[in-house]
């Protein structure tokens, strides 16, 4: 028997929480991108779970465009961070902190 | 007795691939360097990759490492290069009050309701195959790539056009907000 989607289903949730975890705590703001591409992959972990427990392609072509999305997002993050670094010298979200209102 | 449900290799393949996903998803917020981090990030993603495979999701496996593993991984590697930001962060400081015990408590929060609830629930409930074909996925073809090709160019076909717009914004976009502005006597020159 294969492994149960419950397995997969959990490594997935304790994925998520780590990449949370990390978001919500570190400063830097290359590793709170990192931390959005684990939470990325977590929710990834669960669309192939769910496609193969309920044997529907769709779940495995919703990956795929998260994928797609992903990858644009971090090209115009890290383009942010480069933008912010040339003006700051820091890439740490605390440097930014005139920008609340 | 867990060996006795399951097979064998199939139990080894989970456990190697769930540590490879925690141990690197811990050293990316733990390690001071954010090239450690970067490089365990890569460990998570193959990791995760490993779980597509086990999972039969051959065609997601091999995009996950190569679009993943291979350009996303790159990228910040070569943003903390270009940038030099090497330095080590240190983690031990806590700038906002509470800000760390509040994060362990909603994360446990968050965690434990959505295992709660899908304990609760039976895990995977739903109807079966509401778009895709099942014949391909239930392996009288064996044809991961197939299937998912045929869902992608005739089902998601304008999202995976509007796909193709958002890349190409991306890219401008980052060209845009990444160039150099040169001020010279005549006023801001872009080069």
């Amino acid at each position: 028997m294969t492994i149960p989607a419950s397995w997969f289903l959990t490594l997935a949730a304790v994925l998520f929480g780590v990449g949370a975890f990390g978001l919500l705590t570190r400063r830097s703001a290359l590793i709170m991108f990192m931390c959005i591409e684990l939470m990325l992959n977590a929710v990834n972990l669960t669309f192939v779970t769910f496609s193969r427990s309920l044997h529907d392609v769709a779940g495995q072509a919703s990956v795929f465009f998260v994928m797609v999305v992903a990858a644009a997002e971090v090209t115009v993050g890290l383009a942010i961070v480069v933008a912010v670094f040339r003006r700051r010298r820091s890439a740490g979200v605390d440097d930014l902190s005139e920008l609340k209102g | 007795m867990i060996a006795a449900t399951y097979a064998i290799p199939d139990l080894l393949v989970f456990i190697a691939a769930a540590a490879m996903v925690l141990v690197g998803a811990v050293g990316v917020i733990s390690f001071r360097n954010p090239v450690h981090s970067a490089i365990s990030l890569i460990l998570t993603l193959l990791g995760v990759a490993v779980a597509f495979v086990e999972q039969e999701a051959h065609f997601l496996a091999a995009v996950q490492v190569i679009v993943y593993a291979g350009a996303i991984v790159v990228l910040f590697l070569f943003v903390i290069m270009f940038l030099g930001i090497d330095e080590r962060e240190d983690v031990s400081v806590e700038p906002l009050i509470g800000q760390r015990p509040l994060a362990y408590a909603s994360v446990l929060v968050t965690v434990g309701g959505i295992l709660a609830m899908l304990s609760r629930g039976g895990w995977v409930t739903g109807a079966q195959t509401v778009t895709g074909p099942t014949e391909v996925m239930n392996g009288t073809t064996p044809d991961n790539v197939m299937a998912v090709g045929q869902s992608v160019f005739t089902t998601y076909l304008f999202a995976f056009e509007a796909t193709a717009a958002l890349l190409i914004i991306a890219v401008v976009g980052a060209v845009l907000l990444a160039r150099r502005e040169r001020v010279t006597e005549e006023g801001v020159e872009v080069a």
